[in-house]
């Protein structure tokens, strides 16, 4: 007995001691490369999980997804759920109580007008608000007291955690952001490029598209943390040269999303300076159809937009012809290695939602491709090599992010398509101007001025609803929203949208299920609107210094940055 | 017995030419043979011109098949010391990682780089000879048109060349397809970016030589001033045009080479050594050979071309000729 409370009391002075020797800042530096650059610190104004997650250091939602998919309190004293009376009985509303003393990085108090004020910001329809979807139904934000604030829906909501809750929905600072609302949101630029958050660093620095300078918040909630007094924070480059930064020479402690073939990491690996950490989420690299028109020769700002129907993608033949000439077992073999598997779903995780009988496509069948092709009419009449109809090339532009995997996959396609009579042109824009959301740039993946194009993209949380609602029909980027928008095939179906609405309303989880996969086969397998080609695992490396780190591929990579330390 | 003539009247008759007066055009090529770089590397770029030319009816696989079972073989020469390398000699010097020939992807590339060197090396030789000898000559023009040349000495070309592609591509496409497009577009930028130092040095002789007495006895006798910039202007400053020329050629592959390099530029399956060169870069350890080979291929060039215009400098001024 004795013996067992002094090793227990070892045991626990051993745990405690790293807590209470524990400062804030006491680590120094720590040096974080992302190869795509962030070019906004606000989530809102982004669809590029470079941006939201740059802004997850600084601004925080009110609870977290962890590495599990579980759900965890930031903000928030406790997740409100049915049974602790956060979530009202008909599932119509979720009361957040918010943790007492919390304060900004400029000192100031936090209070639920912050959060009342951030759903406001979001859901102006003239904002242009990125993760608009993420407010989908939400009807009124009510301040009951300073520290409790009280979202309302239309209908009853099984999964109230869409507003404030993941990477994706932080809160803003209503002092900082009260003149920048409507169409003045994305021209704010200083509240844009440096938040005042409350998060464990503060932005001392911010150079669009190259690097962010952080110091430790010394407001944080937590007087021990962080451990590191400042963030360097460098964007650009690309996956190649990051990757060799953390793992061959240490210059880096933390790369993000390796995307590169699985022998090559392997090989950096043997640097020794630090390892690779992967993890499967619901990343899914796919093809997305352009069901509008984007050519060149509409006047600007009718170019794919759904006044336009695609003069050749419009026909599910062709979609589905261009799928099945795609063997998506080499591809994964080629560009991830273990890191990836074959998939057809959009929704590949959690086991709930993911439909596993949609695996038609992972055959390749050139042959049936060929026919499909010819009995819809599409034929080489010219002789040529390439198939027409109605005095129509089937012609294609493809684009794609700069990036050495995606190059080789986009030839792989080119060459297959080539194989059933389809021309393929080629495109590769750079990362960070492609997911840049740049309303004046015509290379982004919002404007899509282009016939296909393929990146990844997944969710956070372990919902897909706000996912999958993302391609409700009018979503779509268009020139009124500032091309902003998550509909990116411009995706429009009546049936989808009416088990959008039906799933809304569904609180049983099993049920859910069901109609989560429904809605998963109409996009890819019923329609092909959008073509999944490869459930990619996540892989980023950390150095051998840093300790903290948990990959989650549920919310943003860094968060846990406050609780990273160095290891000597 | 007979008198023999006298020596002295032998020598005392003209001497007749053995054989006609050399040309000075055999003048440049007697020094320019002299120089044993400047003919290595006239050599070279012949060579390397026409294997680009004309290299893919020789080896006629299509530099953009994909060949997956056949992917990452090395080079043949590998097997020398390391007789477990994977080789095949149907792909001499390798494939890629997608199975893509090695040597049909090199003269594939080779002919992209070296069309835009040559066609952006004349472009920017044109604009700058034109605006050398007309602003030296021309002194009402001289002001406005050397302050322009101050203005694009300041533009920074890669920069000039990122926004270009941006603004440009999609007409420029829509006309000429996205090779051909991309093609005019990259020529066009660096010829206009580079043409200002051939345009500085032809202005310069061109002021000199102007004052000089055949140009005066050319302008006496009513040569219009059209007629003597060809025939006695620009034959003299003919010497550092070609010099500006040669360098020139070596800029826009280089140039070329890293738009490949960051990703803009011609679409991702059209090869070009800069293209190529970066494609490889994340295997460099395992595969050096794709680094190398079009590596190699670009500083040979681009050397050969130098001492190409090294020799012909030499050989173009008759000060130095002949010594």
């Amino acid at each position: 007995m004795k013996m067992k409370t002094l090793l227990l009391g070892a045991v626990a002075s051993f745990a405690l001691a790293p807590a209470a020797m524990a400062e804030r800042g006491e680590d120094g530096n720590v040096n974080i490369i992302y190869w795509q650059a962030p070019s906004i610190m606000n989530a809102y104004l982004s669809g590029g999980t470079k941006d939201i997650e740059a802004a997850s250091i600084v601004i925080e939602p009110l609870g977290r997804y962890d590495p599990t998919g579980a759900l965890v309190p930031y903000l928030a004293e406790e997740i409100p759920t049915v049974e602790n009376g956060g979530v009202s009985e008909d599932l119509t509303s979720i009361t957040w109580k918010i943790k007492p003393g919390l304060k900004w990085s400029d000192g100031t108090d936090f209070t639920a007008e912050d959060v009342k004020f951030t759903g406001e910001y979001c859901m102006d329809p003239a904002g242009g608000c990125a993760q608009f979807a993420k407010f989908d139904g939400v009807t009124s934000i009510d301040v009951i007291d300073p520290l409790t604030v009280k979202v309302t829906f239309a209908t009853p909501k099984p999964n109230p955690y869409g507003p404030f809750m993941g990477n994706q929905s932080p809160i803003l600072q209503k002092a900082q952001f009260e003149n920048c609302t409507g169409a003045a949101a994305s021209t704010c630029t200083d509240e844009n490029f440096a938040p005042i958050g409350t998060g464990p660093f503060v932005v001392t620095d911010f150079r669009p598209n190259d690097v962010i300078s952080l110091e430790a918040n010394e407001y944080y909630r937590d007087p021990a943390k962080p451990a590191f007094a400042t963030v360097n924070f460098k964007g650009g480059g690309d996956a190649n040269a990051a990757g060799r930064a953390v793992l061959e020479t240490g210059e880096f402690d933390y790369a993000w999303n390796l995307q590169l073939a699985p022998d090559v990491i392997a090989q950096m690996a043997e640097g020794g300076k630090g390892v690779p950490v992967a993890a499967f989420g619901t990343l899914v690299e796919r093809i997305e159809m352009n069901m509008t028109d984007p050519s060149p020769s509409l006047p600007e700002g009718e170019r794919s937009t759904v006044a336009h129907p695609h003069p050749i993608l419009s026909d599910f033949n062709v979609r589905k012809a261009l799928s099945m000439a795609i063997d998506r077992e080499l591809l994964v073999e080629v560009g991830y290695g273990q890191a990836g598997r074959a998939t057809c779903n959009l929704v590949p995780a959690p086991e709930l939602y993911a439909s596993e009988t949609n695996t038609d496509c992972i055959v390749q069948d050139i042959d049936g491709a060929k026919a499909l092709l010819d009995e819809a009419g599409w034929t080489d009449t010219d002789g040529d090599g390439i198939r027409d109809k109605d005095g129509m090339k089937l012609s294609l532009l493809f684009q794609s992010s700069t990036n050495a995997v995606r190059q080789d996959f986009q030839a792989l396609i080119k060459d297959w398509w080539s194989q059933i009579g389809v021309e393929t042109e080629l495109r590769n824009v750079d990362s960070s101007v492609f997911f840049g959301g740049d309303a004046g740039s015509p290379d982004t993946f919002q404007k899509f001025y282009a016939d296909v194009e393929m990146y990844a993209n997944n969710f956070d949380g372990t919902d897909p609803q706000s996912y999958l609602s993302q391609y409700r029909c009018g979503n779509e980027p268009k020139p009124s929203s500032q091309w902003q928008g998550e509909n990116i095939n411009r995706f429009c179906n009546e049936e989808y949208d009416a088990l959008l609405d039906e799933l809304a309303q569904t609180g049983e989880l099993d049920k859910r299920g069901v109609i989560a996969k429904k809605l998963n086969d109409i996009i890819t397998k019923d329609t092909m609107t959008i073509v999944p080609l490869v459930d990619r695992g996540r892989v980023s490396a950390h150095s051998n210094t840093l300790g903290g780190v948990q990959l989650n591929t549920w919310d943003s990579e860094l968060w846990n940055i406050a609780d990273w330390y160095r290891i000597d | 017995m007979t008198n023999p003539a006298p020596a002295a009247i032998t020598a005392l008759a003209d001497k007749v030419p053995s054989k006609p007066p050399r040309s000075k055009w055999t003048d440049v090529w007697h020094q320019f043979s002299k120089h044993k770089g400047a003919l290595m590397g006239a050599a070279f770029l012949i060579f390397i011109t026409l294997a680009v030319l004309f290299g893919s009816w020789i080896w006629t696989l299509d530099p953009q098949k994909l060949d997956i079972r056949n992917k990452d073989l090395r080079p043949i020469y590998t097997a020398l010391w390391d007789g477990a390398a994977k080789v095949a000699w149907a792909h001499p010097l390798g494939t890629d990682n997608l199975g893509r020939d090695g040597l049909a992807n090199l003269i594939a590339g080779g002919r992209a780089s070296m069309a835009v060197g040559w066609a952006a090396m004349l472009l920017s030789l044109f604009i700058g000879t034109a605006v050398g000898v007309i602003s030296g000559y021309f002194r009402r023009l001289d002001g406005p048109l050397m302050r322009l040349t101050d203005l694009f000495l300041s533009l920074p070309i890669l920069p000039l060349l990122l926004v270009a592609v941006t603004l440009f591509r999609q007409p420029l496409r829509a006309s000429f397809g996205p090779e051909g497009g991309m093609f005019v577009l990259i020529v066009a930028v660096i010829g206009i970016t580079s043409w200002m130092p051939t345009a500085r040095i032809v202005r310069g002789d061109v002021l000199a030589l102007k004052e000089r007495e055949f140009i005066l006895a050319a302008r006496s006798i009513g040569t219009t001033p059209f007629k003597i910039i060809q025939r006695h202007l620009l034959p003299n400053v003919l010497s550092p045009i070609m010099v500006s020329a040669t360098l020139g050629l070596a800029t826009a592959i280089i140039t070329e080479s890293a738009l490949s390099f960051l990703g803009v530029g011609f679409p991702s399956d059209f090869p070009t050594w800069g293209k190529m060169l970066a494609d490889a870069v994340p295997r460099m350890n395992d595969f050096p050979e794709r680094v190398l080979l079009p590596g190699i291929m670009i500083s040979l060039t681009v050397l050969g071309v130098n001492y190409l215009g090294d020799g012909l400098r030499d050989a173009l001024d008759p000060r130095i000729r002949g010594r």
